[in-house]
């Protein structure tokens, strides 16, 4: 993080899978430009050795303690909430050839 | 009873135990309520009067059979839109769920249905949670009560509103770095986010995983500590749910608790940016908790200028991986342009989220993408450390920490819309408490000259909710601002 940061809008919209215009792009640039050199205050903490924090509480793994299978929602009420169903079934588009 | 829509829930449940009103009298005035002031403050984005009505009823045949569940049987409470109510719309106030039904109860309101509550109406919001002003919002922007002018804050903006405006007796919202204690400030009501782990998040559309948490917004401190306790608890549905430890009987405990206390005032949030009459309000708050014989300490958050950078990695990273899902595939928008796999996920997103969303999915992107994870990610978890060690310090020495909730009170409509930096230092004081998992409460501290409501934060250690609420009740129940109603 020496070198003044520069977001690559192209490359980052695409690993984050959204369409912008090119308007949007440009207006983006110049805001997130801004918005990482306001974090550039962070460089001038020293970390060395500070374990990092993910989580307010130290939680650890969740195991199951039996496989009993609850109550559940019929495949009609999740499949009708997709955008297109079809006899219980999600539709999408194309994906393979 | 007159003016049933400004009363408190503790004031309501004496009266309905009393038999002077009913469930279906309290709802129906909330309603009048509504369809009177709504086209100003325009706070719901839904509501459903018979649905309210019809669990009024049940709640007062109950009464009636002496089956009463408690305080909040029959009581009226509003809901962010960002919680699921089964059967009725949640859309994160976006277009990516313009069509979506809940099918379930989220956790927080299953248990308040326990507790006999009336669940009424869709509360606006900035879209998926991420504003401080409500003007993210797909649908409608939201007017401050006090000034239709000016924002009621943000994210839960349609939360502190509509109880301003009398439209509910209490509401729900959620907090990920101030989004209930900011509006709530602006807003001149009590606004509290719980110790992380409380209150279960299952059935909360996750913005910043490890910082959402579900919180009452209320006219009086014991108001929020009987919502609160109605909605804590240990959620198989949730993993990150905590049990709670100590003293969970808010409401009770607030009887015994008078103080003195040991507060701590950081030196660090009187500096720059804080608005003259916000200082000098909260400095006359500090003055009267002194002259009530409580021992006011100096501390110092030393990396408190740093949360908000820590913040906007932290929460945009990890929005960005849970607004993933929104892919145009099982529920929500999906593009008409869309014909293959990467079309349907592109053009889905680039048409369903608005701006904000987008800048933050694709900030939260970039700090999390390869070569830069290091020096954005990691970095910023390492400072929330230190954050967090900040106030584990303070705690040492003083029992509750007193701070202006927000720098500056409620700013005009459009003012920060273009500046996204000057918008995310709005919760300059509220987010390193989300960054250390801490409970913390805004209660009403007085107005400005020209009439907007000022909030004071107290914030407590971890699972110290019963404490802080005791110090907020005390400069609460000698001032009484929260009496003060808006003009409509």
């Amino acid at each position: 993080m020496t070198e003044k940061p520069h977001i690559d809008i192209d490359y980052v919209a695409n690993l984050a899978r959204i369409d912008l215009s090119g308007e949007e792009k440009a207006k983006l640039g110049t805001q997130l430009n801004d918005i990482l050199g306001y974090f550039e205050k962070l460089n001038a903490v020293d970390v060395e050795g500070v374990e990092p924090m993910a989580h307010a509480h130290q939680i650890d793994n969740v195991w199951r303690t039996d496989d009993e299978p609850g109550p559940t929602y019929g495949p009609e009420v999740l499949t009708e909430m997709s955008p297109e169903s079809r006899d219980n079934q999600v539709v999408v588009p194309k994906v393979v050839e | 009873m007159s003016d049933l829509h400004f009363k408190t829930i503790a004031e309501l449940a004496a009266a309905l135990e009393a038999g002077d009103t009913t469930s279906v009298m309290i709802t129906q005035a909330v309603i009048n309520r509504t369809a009177a002031v709504e086209d100003k403050v325009k706070a719901f984005l839904s509501s459903d009067a018979e649905d309210a009505l019809a669990q009024a009823r049940v709640a007062d045949e109950r009464r009636t059979a002496g089956q009463s569940l408690g305080p909040l049987d029959g009581i009226p409470i509003g809901i962010k839109d960002t919680l699921a109510v089964a059967g009725q719309p949640l859309r994160c106030a976006s277009k990516m769920l313009e069509n979506y039904v809940s099918p379930f109860d989220a956790t927080c309101i299953a248990k308040l249905r326990e507790a006999g509550a009336i669940i009424y109406g869709r509360l606006n919001m900035d879209e998926f949670a991420m504003g401080s002003s409500t003007e993210n919002s797909a649908y409608q922007t939201t007017a401050n009560p006090w000034d239709l002018e000016t924002i009621p804050g943000g994210s839960s903006g349609g939360s502190a509103a509509a109880l301003a405006a009398g439209q509910a007796i209490a509401t729900i919202g959620t907090d990920t770095g101030g989004s209930i204690r900011q509006p709530a400030a602006l807003c001149g009501v009590v606004g509290m986010k719980p110790t992380y782990g409380l209150v279960s998040r299952y059935g909360l559309v996750a913005f910043a995983s490890s910082l959402d948490q579900v919180g009452p917004f209320s006219r009086t401190v014991e108001d929020a500590a009987l919502l609160l306790q109605a909605m804590l608890g240990k959620d198989p549905l949730d993993s990150t749910s905590i049990a709670p430890q100590g003293e969970t009987d808010y409401a009770t405990a607030l009887r015994e608790k008078k103080g003195p206390w040991k507060l701590g005032v950081p030196k660090e949030f009187f500096g720059e940016g804080i608005d003259p009459e916000v200082k000098a309000q909260i400095e006359k708050a500090i003055d009267w908790y002194k002259a009530q014989g409580s021992e006011i300490i100096e501390i110092s958050l030393p990396h408190s200028d740093l949360s908000v950078p820590v913040y906007y990695i932290v929460a945009t990273a990890e929005a960005s991986s849970n607004l993933a899902r929104f892919d145009g595939v099982r529920y929500g928008h999906r593009s008409p342009e869309a014909n293959d796999a990467l079309s349907l996920f592109t053009k889905t997103r680039g048409e369903g989220f608005g701006d904000e969303v987008k800048r933050r999915i694709i900030l939260g992107t970039y700090v999390l993408s390869s070569g830069y994870y290091d020096a954005y990610y990691l970095r910023a978890q390492k400072v929330r450390t230190l954050i967090r060690r900040d106030f584990e310090d303070a705690f040492e020495k003083v029992d509750a920490i007193l701070t202006p909730t927000s720098p500056t009170p409620a700013f005009r409509r459009g003012e920060r819309s273009d500046d996204p930096l000057s918008m995310y230092l709005s919760d300059v004081y509220t987010i390193s408490v989300n960054l250390a998992g801490l409970p913390a409460i805004s209660v009403p501290a007085g107005f400005t000259e020209s009439g907007l409501p000022i909030g004071l934060q107290v914030i407590g250690p971890a699972f110290g909710e019963a404490d802080m609420f005791a110090v907020a009740q005390a400069f609460e129940q000698d001032h009484e601002y929260y009496k003060a109603t808006p003009t409509l």
